[in-house]
């Protein structure tokens, strides 16, 4: 298991023990956490589990792929510095702690 | 060799039971619910000895087999035929019939064209076209809900979208339900939507030519993958069929079944009014509740076990969707429809890199009908009971007489 954070647009946090294995987006479904839609479920292709995600993990995350960068391009909130597809996000020990912020609208 | 329904008939596994009963059957096809849950409890996969195949129905093992593409290749066909050893009715689709590394080239321009941000451009367009019809539809009251909306808007709409120069509402609708039914055994269905071939089939392929489509729209967009060289002339014209063939017969039922689901259930259609950002969750839970794709096949290219279930290559091995999604271990009250579910993870829309490439314009559509009518009708009821169309492939409303009342 893997600690993760999401903290919403209001600045609310909800910490989780995620399973290794699964991808950050499922996680957050698997939680019911708000923020987070999933429509595709991880075939990169609806752009609705956007995540703003905030330093150290930023820079030690894999980088984006072609696809998640062009459907970062399509992202109801802003795209900012620290964008990332959440369901992109493979939960495992080297992302423990890991916060992510949530944008105003997926 | 032996050949059923164009692919190799196949031993049953061990281990696997043998159950006969026919998948294609119009009865099961209008109401496929017992099947489903007889077929999920079985095991993780049966052996249906009249077509030679295997069937799976428990969300895992439909999941697993349904997103490995390298394991359970598309390019040999999603229906029971082998492209391998039959030569399919029509050329077969660049992207849907297809594996990487060349599905990935076409998947791209498709995923490109087809994108959240051009979906979300069209937004204001189809709402205004929704609230049009709506309005029309609440000022008589009373109407047939598939023949005068869920078949009207979308082939208002998609063409539109698509760049269409010229308009047959029922060709498009057709051509569909002609895909769709191919897909099945050597059936009633599929000999009635074949011999309809010689009719519609000229007149989509024509439809597809450069010259045929206007200068802006979908279709124009993937002309202008073939002129930067992405793709050639010609596979631009097969990508144009493909959203022809997958874009319209699907969203008329996503709408159908939609509007279905609210007019039996109206406890969950009065939760949408009261807080209707939970539309975009209804109609994901529309699609795992009826599961419009009810079924497509797959083929393992390899000996392989699923399960602890040894699978011979060359196997067909038919993914019922529609059971997956009513799976009792992964949606818990599976049989109620529920708005307030986050149905993430149903397989309507298939799963991985074969995941419906239209899927943003589909919930762009369907949203853009179920927010007009959110805000507009109060009531919907059946005046008399829904038929549904036996599809070999797809589960879909014939005719669903209904009454709309306002606010």
């Amino acid at each position: 298991m893997t600690k993760v954070t999401f903290v919403d647009a209001d600045g609310n946090k909800t910490t989780l023990d995620a399973r290794d294995g699964d991808n950050l987006m499922q996680a957050a479904i698997a939680d019911g956490i708000d923020g987070i839609v999933g429509e595709c479920c991880g075939a990169m292709m609806c752009a609705t589990c956007h995540v703003y995600v905030e330093e150290p993990h930023l820079t030690t995350l894999p980088q984006r792929s072609e696809g998640e960068e062009e459907m970062l391009e399509c992202t109801a909130s802003e795209r900012r510095k620290n964008s990332r597809l959440s369901c992109q996000i493979k939960i495992g020990p080297d992302i423990d702690g890991i916060v992510v912020h949530l944008p105003e609208e997926q | 060799m032996k050949m059923i329904e164009g692919h190799v008939a196949i031993e049953p596994p061990h281990g696997v039971p043998v159950w006969d009963v026919d998948p294609y059957d119009p009865e099961i096809l209008a109401d496929p619910d017992a099947y489903y849950a007889e077929l999920r409890s079985k095991g993780p996969f049966v052996y249906i000895p009249r077509y030679s195949i295997l069937a799976c129905g428990r969300h895992q093992e439909t999941q697993e087999v349904f997103s490995d593409w390298e394991r359970f290749v598309s390019s040999r066909g999603v229906g029971l035929q082998d492209f391998k050893l039959e030569t399919p009715w029509r050329p077969p689709s660049i992207i849907l019939e297809v594996d990487p590394p060349a599905h990935s080239r076409t998947r791209k321009v498709m995923a490109r064209v087809l994108s959240p941000k051009a979906a979300n451009a069209l937004r204001e367009q189809f709402r205004a076209a929704a609230d049009k019809l709506i309005d029309e539809l609440l000022e008589r009251g009373s109407f047939e809900a598939i023949a005068e909306l869920a078949e009207v808007y979308p082939t208002d709409v998609f063409p539109q979208a698509m760049g269409l120069k010229k308009v047959n509402r029922r060709y498009l609708i057709d051509y569909g339900a002609m895909v769709f039914n191919a897909l099945g055994p050597d059936n009633d269905l599929r000999r009635k939507a074949m011999a309809m071939g010689p009719q519609i089939v000229p007149w989509i392929t024509e439809q597809c030519k450069r010259e045929n489509l206007e200068q802006e729209g979908f279709g124009a967009e993937i002309y202008a993958a073939a002129d930067a060289g992405e793709i050639n002339e010609g596979e631009a014209g097969m990508l144009v069929r493909s959203l022809l063939s997958a874009g319209v017969d699907t969203t008329v039922t996503g709408i159908g079944s939609a509007l279905w689901c609210l007019a039996t259930n109206p406890q969950e259609y009065e939760k949408l009014k009261d807080n209707p950002k939970l539309l975009r969750p209804a109609f994901e839970e529309v699609l795992r509740f009826t599961s419009p794709v009810h079924s497509f096949c797959r083929t393992t290219d390899r000996d392989t076990q699923v399960s602890g279930v040894d699978i011979a290559a060359g196997t067909k091995i038919l993914c019922v969707l529609g059971a997956a999604n009513s799976d009792e271990t992964r949606w818990p009250h599976a049989e109620k429809f529920d708005v307030d579910r986050r149905p993430t993870g149903h397989l309507a829309m298939g799963s991985g890199i074969h995941g419906c490439v239209g899927q943003n314009l589909a919930r762009a559509e369907v949203g853009a009908v179920l927010a007009a009518i959110v805000q507009k009708v109060g009531k919907i009821e059946l005046t008399a009971p829904a038929r549904w169309r036996p599809n070999n492939a797809i589960h879909a409303l014939d005719s669903m007489p209904l009454s709309f009342t306002p606010h």
